[in-house]
């Protein structure tokens, strides 16, 4: 008898990049995760999703609604965007009920409340990300702040980036079927499972030997470290590094663009600048007495 | 008189809703709504101009590379060096952009658009020996047929042959874009939301291994949709082919060209383009482009009327939800006062019309096929034809250009980024025109304006009352059966809508 585990994915204040993605998932690949055992055992039942289902319409909605019914307690609800809640929540809508529609927060709420746990897939839905950027026109918030409004005590994990890497989603996921909801000190103080958010971009860099030596990029195609290009890699935790992107084909730095800090609570407002150097920042983990002069404190 | 309203549109990129009235089983009045607004222009104005390419990515993941070609153009131009660009950034951005637009095409027909078409579920009877048919013969046994149903019921016609080979090509599908992706990533870092491209050029240097690895890729992307993605369309395309003359629209076509084969000219709307640049109609006759008509139009949408009837260099968005008269989050840009459809069939169109022969040759030959006449372009088969024949005409081209890179040579020109000025960047993104346009004050943002393919085509009505593309191919329509209204989200999806980046 093969265990089905029933996933609603909502999506928020979204540009759909984490679904996107979650598609470029290599070993497994999305076919083995949809279609086939994950897990032995164990079939990943994605019951809801507006960019792959089949169903549109009430269809669609029904399926929604009727899992958080028929399936409460047992499904995990992955949310992905953020959530506007300006104005009475009326800058995003999923579906409607009695001709109205139904806000995004409203969504959330009633699916959070039935489900066994909360993934919160992106930076947008971990902690604001674009949408929520100055001036937050839409009163974009971060899911755990909904949830925490509410009253809504689930277990909740964030797997941030911008988009976050497919593996981080897909061992986040295995990591459930396998072992159970991680513990607390398998999570960061950002709720971020340390197995993939553990270390800093800085710390695994290719090219830290060229930080440590104060050899600095100074334009695009330069060879060097690109903290002076504004690289955020010391201040951003994540494993790009090692794990590189789109099944180890390359990544940020690889390509010679310097990190912009996706996977923290504060990108974009505290990242940006993208292209400035990071400013006022006591640099963890970095022997500063390598840092150029006029650097040294 | 009756209602069909369908809230989501699923299998399309964000959150759209269709309403429509029905008297006689054809549709009266169509209504596009976009649900979703976030106000990236908002949050981009004050900001560092340079930052405008990684944040104008984040309006879309699922073509973010086209925004960020756009908002590099943009910036090139305010920084005075569109004319400037080396040949090797120019050729690096065509690649970076050719790769993530071939594999959006596949994934728009196979992931979005083909579950209207292709009966998954009747691979349960399938008794041959393929092994991804027979895991999905596995998956279907087991009962839990999520996200395959529940679907609408009944108008499933391909033959089994043709259903079971287009389900083992939806399954191939996925490893052909996640491919797409690896080739974007080779010169651009990752994907979604790329790192490679910037005002002044691209970030990374190309080497030989860069080279032969991207070609052997494309290669294989060429196979698949020279072998596959063209036949299924032609396949699907000869089994329904009533829908050739259903969903028609507005037939009207603009597109801004893409590929720039030349960088020597500061007007993106003159240099040569693999793409053509242009406007054309019914008669598929070339027009010129001439971008001073464009207008936004905000009668129908929530926003003030005072912005309404801007062209986007002086445009403006400020949010009114519930504004009487208005019902979408979408604006709705007119082009010389008229409602223009953009999009591969445009672009491919306007290119046909502008007399290239490789073009020429792919859309005769195709429509010979199908023993269709021109004018049957203008429609949902004919939308789907057209994106497969442009992701060829992409993948078919970026060979020549691969081989024309020069390691060493340089892929950046320095900028200094000015007090003041305007930008404004146009390409053809994956689903149609897109324009960004910035004004610069204080070396910041000070205003920056973005016009997106499903602007266009999702856009309610005009100050003038006029529907948008979706709204007109949708009226007129005739509902075979309005609990399984087939035919609505089969028009929509042929125009490959994007709503985060409609509203932005």
């Amino acid at each position: 008898m093969v265990k089905e585990l029933p996933i609603v994915w909502l999506q928020g204040a979204a540009c759909t990049g984490c679904t996107i993605s979650l598609l470029n998932s290599a070993s497994p690949t999305i076919k083995n995760i949809l279609i086939d055992q994950v897990i032995p055992g164990v079939h990943v039942n994605l019951r809801f999703h507006a960019t792959v289902m089949a169903g549109a319409g009430e269809l669609a909605i029904e399926e929604l609604e009727d899992t958080a019914k028929e399936k409460k307690g047992e499904y995990v609800l992955i949310a992905e965007g953020a959530i506007p809640t300006a104005t009475e929540a009326v800058y995003g809508a999923i579906g409607e009920r009695d001709g109205k529609p139904v806000s995004m927060q409203t969504r959330l709420e009633e699916l959070a409340g039935n489900a066994m746990a909360v993934l919160a897939v992106g930076t947008c839905a971990a902690f604001g990300g674009i949408p929520a950027a100055a001036p937050n026109p839409t009163g974009c918030k971060p899911v755990s702040q909904i949830l925490k409004a509410k009253g809504i005590d689930k277990p909740l994990i964030n797997i941030p980036g911008c988009p976050p890497h497919p593996d981080w989603i897909v061992g986040t996921i295995a990591s459930i079927l396998l072992y159970g909801l991680p513990k607390a000190e398998d999570l960061d103080d950002n709720l971020r499972p340390l197995a993939f958010y553990g270390k800093l971009i800085h710390e695994n860099c290719p090219r830290r030997a060229y930080f440590d030596e104060g050899k600095f990029a100074k334009r695009p195609g330069d060879e060097g470290c690109l903290y002076e290009l504004g690289c955020k890699g010391p201040i951003t935790y994540a494993d790009c590094p090692i794990r590189r992107w789109n099944n180890g084909t390359n990544w940020v730095i690889g390509a010679g663009a310097p990190c912009n800090g996706c996977t923290q609570p504060e990108f974009p407002e505290l990242t940006s600048p993208f292209y400035e150097k990071l400013k006022d920042v006591d640099l963890p983990v970095i022997g500063a007495y390598w840092l150029p002069d006029k650097e040294k404190k | 008189m009756s209602k069909i309203v369908i809230d989501p549109i699923t299998r399309i990129e964000g959150h759209l809703k269709i309403e429509t009235v029905v008297e006689d089983g054809v549709v009266k009045e169509a209504r596009s709504t976009g649900n979703l607004f976030r106000g990236l222009e908002l949050i981009l104005r004050g900001r560092d101009p340079r930052d405008a390419q990684i944040i104008t990515q984040r309006i879309c993941g699922v073509c973010p590379q086209s925004h960020g070609v756009a908002a590099a153009l943009n910036l090139d131009s305010a920084f005075g060096i569109s004319d400037k660009i080396p040949d090797n950034a120019r050729i690096i951005r065509n690649l970076i952009q050719g790769a993530h637009v071939a594999q959006d095409h596949v994934l728009h027909f196979y992931h979005l658009a083909a579950l209207d078409y292709v009966d998954v579920t009747d691979v349960a009877r399938y008794e041959g020996k393929d092994s991804a048919l027979n895991s999905v013969k596995d998956f279907i046994s087991r009962g839990e047929l999520g996200p395959f149903t529940p679907r609408y019921e009944g108008d499933y016609r391909l033959p089994p042959e043709v259903n079971r080979q287009a389900v083992a090509h939806y399954i191939e599908a996925l490893e052909i874009r996640r491919l797409g992706h690896e080739m974007v990533s080779i010169f651009s870092g990752k994907i979604p939301h790329s790192v490679g491209i910037v005002p002044g050029g691209v970030t990374a240097t190309p080497t030989v291994d860069m080279v032969t690895s991207f070609l052997w890729k494309l290669r294989r992307l060429q196979d698949f949709i020279n072998n596959a993605y063209i036949p299924d369309v032609l396949a699907v395309a000869s089994v329904y082919s009533d829908y050739l003359e259903i969903g028609v629209g507005c037939r009207n076509l603009l597109s801004y060209g893409a590929y720039d084969l030349e960088g020597n000219k500061a007007d993106y709307a003159v240099r040569k383009r693999l793409f053509s640049q242009g406007v054309t109609s019914a008669d598929l006759k070339p027009g010129k482009l001439d971008i001073s008509k464009i207008t936004e139009s905000v009668k129908h949408s929530w926003y003030q009327d005072s912005s309404s009837g801007r062209h986007p260099s002086r445009g403006e968005t400020k949010p009114e939800y519930g504004k009487e008269g208005a019902y979408s989050w979408v604006k709705a840009p007119r082009y010389d006062g008229k409602v223009y459809e953009v999009g591969p069939l445009a672009r491919v169109a306007v290119t046909y019309a502008n007399g290239d022969p490789v073009m020429k040759k792919l859309v005769d030959s195709s429509l010979a096929q199908l023993n269709a006449p021109p004018s049957a372009l203008f429609s949902v088969m004919g939308r789907h034809l057209a994106r497969a024949l442009s992701a060829k005409f992409i993948a078919d081209s970026m060979e020549k250009w691969l081989l024309e890179l020069k390691p060493g040579e340089p892929t950046f020109v320095e900028y200094t980024i000015p007090e003041e000025g305007f930008g404004a960047g146009l390409t053809d993104a994956s689903r149609g025109a897109l324009g960004h346009w910035i004004e610069i004050k204080d070396r910041k943002i000070a205003n920056y304006q973005c016009v997106v393919p499903t602007t266009w085509n999702a856009s309610p009505r005009d100050d003038n009352g006029t529907p948008g593309p979706i709204e007109q191919a949708i009226i007129g329509t005739k509902i075979k059966d309005k609990d399984n209204p087939f035919e609505i989200v089969r028009i929509v999806r042929s125009f490959d809508p994007c709503l985060a980046c409609a509203i932005h």
